[in-house]
């Protein structure tokens, strides 16, 4: 390694770039990781609570995948927090910092809500659903091009451009579901055409999820070759790494950073149509559920990968619904439950440093 | 690919040393039932949130209550969103054993009847819902509490704390001004500070009252703020439909004498705390869980009384009340059971200056917010008769709302 070896008084230790490990030796920092979380998760319970460490991990499995509804339910928020996630990533590649994909989603949801309440009963389901995703896409895309034009044009911060459409996105969303409540001055829209179903999502194969999911696995397989194969792809990864260069070879960048939030912003689109149309069937300033924010981490764990983002979704999410079961069995406050997920998620992106780094002590010839 | 691996790996390690346990996964309940005479009950709640939230802490400790007392199983499914997943956990208690499914939260209903078309031998039943009696589900049931007479008995600590101020010469009859904070203009909200105002109003005559509106149901700034705003424009005690500390912590501050709700908040605010009023769930929970078990028809809306002891009154803070509340308070709580008093007789108020002789109130639950029941018989409103849910919308003389956006 290409240490200086001066006699200049040395650090106790330091942090050396490490290159070329061996896959199953990063494997198994990853797998030690996981172990030394589990085991810290245990000596945490074993102390707060005064539970079996094991018995509380088989009932997070259990009450992610113990049964097969838990199995679909768990499949259907993968696939909800999976598009969203899809949705930031486009934009993260290309160094744009889109943390409003909460409020993105929140309008989609909104356009939807409108369409089902006023065309509900005038046009024939078939159509009704291709008009609100259309509606869901174009007015979250439209939403998400906001901060996206005046950073072209003016170079505006996007960081809190964006933060700050989402709570816009929420006082629309409330005024919108205060004036159409029911009952009167409730604060509640309540679901939207019970009777007809009408814009609501059919189920597919007797399951009410599987539109859903197939659509993100659509997506993500869309956004997969659109990052990795695609001039689009390319350009805005480009753009992403040093705006100037990108320049040089004549990528036009204000087009490119209008293009991919456009982008961005229609998948939120179409995250907010199967939270409405397919999933709740109304519209709360809850229903996107912090996953705008919460994707940013599926995102970046997966390092902007939408194959691996499939993964860290889960993890995710598998953690929060099996968390949320030991509530009920143990009757832990949930925020017990966070602080293991906390933990374990911690962990994960702790192992990370030790798989690209090595730490070096001083007078120590470790490898 | 590395990155992928792992994180199957991660959750591989996990389920494989971990699945062989999940067998030995515990379940919370009661006291197993030894009883084998009735058909066996296991109770199901959701909860909106945790035991943090005044609201749902009211319902999860009288559910323990009801369930302990009678060796019933339960199962509590805490922050469950008014969404889809009150639905799936409402299927997921259905599929761990629950025949009686109870939700506590407002936005919960929609879902609840969406389950319990699904579900057609699990009862379904919520609290505060409004569409039950037109659902016609026979296994959807509402619930709630005739709240209103617990405001009115409130109200009249109110009164009492109002005249005695007067008569300390701390400001005058006309100056009796009360302030109220309430969530939004819904039925709910209005037939709880119209109970309130007119309890105060039979003690002290002159009394008018001010109501300032969040636009939320749980907002410890905004209720916070509504309150000091209602106590800079000259009211002299407050009350407050909310259920976070936000009121009385503002009361206490200014040293403004409070009535509160929901349980008592005296440890806080010993000062300005006078009585509370609030529901209690445990008598519901006792009777849905006796239907069950001898197999009778669970009423589709239920209103819990003073004499099923679901509306209680914590005790009455005789550092900051007046004396003799409690004997008053007592005095008219025999004449509410009696039948002789009621809440909203038609001689104590006027809409627009005039006496009331008829109302059509909006008591189903469509879309065309029109009235179409009569309410107003005998000389009074009927609340909470044609439904469990309050129905009283009618904005009286001597309360000013002051934002009524919400």
């Amino acid at each position: 390694m290409s240490n200086a070896n001066t006699k200049v008084k040395e650090p106790l230790f330091h942090v050396v770039k490490r290159i070329g490990m061996p896959t199953w030796q990063s494997w198994l920092i990853r797998i030690v990781s996981v172990v030394f979380a589990l085991i810290i998760c245990g000596v945490i319970t074993v102390l707060m609570t005064g539970e079996n460490p094991l018995q509380v991990y088989a009932t997070i499995i259990k009450g992610a995948v113990g049964t097969e509804r838990r199995i679909w339910s768990l499949a259907q928020n993968t696939a909800i927090l999976l598009c969203v996630s899809l949705a930031v990533t486009p934009a993260f590649k290309m160094k744009f910092w889109n943390i409003g994909a909460e409020g993105q989603v929140l309008i989609g949801g909104l356009a939807t809500t409108w369409c089902m309440l006023n065309f509900g009963d005038k046009l024939p389901n078939w159509l009704l659903i291709i008009v609100l995703l259309v509606v869901s896409i174009v007015s979250a895309a439209l939403w998400a091009v906001i901060p996206a034009f005046f950073k072209a044009r003016w170079n505006t911060n996007e960081t809190l451009f964006t933060l700050m459409m989402n709570y816009i996105a929420i006082q629309i969303v409330s005024y919108y579901v205060l004036i159409h409540s029911n009952p009167k001055g409730s604060g509640f829209i309540g679901v939207i055409n019970p009777n007809t179903e009408a814009g609501w999502l059919p189920k597919l194969f007797g399951q009410q999820y599987m539109i859903n999911i197939l659509i993100v696995i659509f997506l993500t397989v869309f956004m997969y070759i659109y990052l990795k194969y695609n001039k689009h792809g390319y350009e805005l990864s480009v753009v992403g790494e040093s705006e100037n260069t990108a320049r040089y070879i004549g990528i036009n960048v204000k087009k490119v950073i209008i293009r991919t939030m456009i982008l961005s912003g229609a998948i939120c689109g179409i995250a907010g149509f199967l939270l409405v149309s397919g999933t709740d069937h109304t519209i709360t300033r809850d229903t996107a559920g912090g996953r705008g924010f919460t994707a940013i981490m599926v995102s970046w764990l997966a390092k902007f990968n939408p194959i691996y983002m499939i993964l860290t979704s889960l993890l995710i999410v598998f953690l929060q619904r099996g968390a949320g079961e030991i509530s009920t069995v143990f009757n832990l406050n949930q925020s017990f439950s966070e602080i293991i997920t906390g933990i374990i998620i911690f962990f994960i992106i702790g192992s990370e440093f030790f798989v690209n780094y090595s730490i070096k002590f001083r007078e120590k010839e470790g490898k | 690919m590395k990155k992928a691996l792992s994180i199957v790996l991660a959750l591989v390690l996990a389920i494989s040393c971990l699945g062989i346990l999940s067998s030995c996964g515990t379940e919370k309940g009661g006291q197993t039932d030894k009883t084998d005479t009735a058909k066996t009950v296991k109770v199901g709640f959701i909860f909106l949130h945790d035991e943090n939230s005044t609201y749902d802490n009211n319902f999860m400790k009288a559910a323990e209550e009801a369930c302990k007392e009678l060796g019933v199983e339960y199962l509590f499914k805490p922050n469950i969103p008014e969404s889809d997943e009150c639905k799936k956990a409402a299927e997921d208690l259905v599929d761990s054993g629950c025949n009686i499914i109870f939700a506590d939260s407002f936005g919960h209903e929609d879902f609840m009847i969406q389950a319990a078309k699904e579900f057609p031998d699990v009862q379904f039943c919520h609290a505060t819902g409004t569409k039950a009696h037109t659902e016609n589900l026979a296994n959807y049931h509402n619930a709630f509490a005739s709240i209103y007479e617990g405001r009115y008995l409130a109200g009249v600590a109110a009164g009492l704390k109002l005249n005695e101020m007067i008569e300390a010469g701390k400001f005058t009859a006309e100056e009796a001004k009360m302030g109220y904070v309430g969530a939004f203009t819904y039925a709910e909200v209005i037939s709880g500070y119209t109970s309130f105002y007119l309890g105060a109003k039979s003690i002290c005559p002159s009394v008018t009252m001010e109501v300032q509106f969040t636009g939320s149901w749980y907002d410890e700034t905004k209720e916070k703020e509504a309150a000091t705003k209602l106590i800079n424009d000259g009211c002299k005690l407050i009350s407050q439909h909310a259920d976070s500390m936000g009121a009385p912590t503002a009361c206490e501050t200014a040293g403004i004498p409070d009535v509160s709700y929901n349980g008592s908040t005296q440890t806080q605010c010993p000062n300005t705390f006078i009585i509370s009023s609030r529901i209690n769930w445990a008598p519901y929970y006792k009777y849905i869980i006796d239907c069950v078990q001898s197999g009778k028809q669970i009423d589709a809306d239920w209103t819990g009384t003073i004499a099923t002891e679901s509306v209680l009154l914590t005790d009455v803070n005789e550092q900051a009340a007046a004396a003799g509340t409690q004997a008053k308070i007592d005095e008219v709580k025999a004449q509410l059971e009696a039948g002789t008093l009621h809440v909203f007789d038609t001689a104590t108020f006027t809409v627009k200056g005039e006496t009331l002789t008829t109302y059509l109130a909006d008591v189903d639950s469509d879309a065309d917010f029109q009235g179409e029941t009569e309410v107003i018989v005998d000389g009074y409103f009927h609340e909470s008769e044609y439904r469990s849910a309050p129905y009283f919308d009618l904005r009286i003389d001597g309360i000013t709302l002051l934002n009524e956006e919400y």
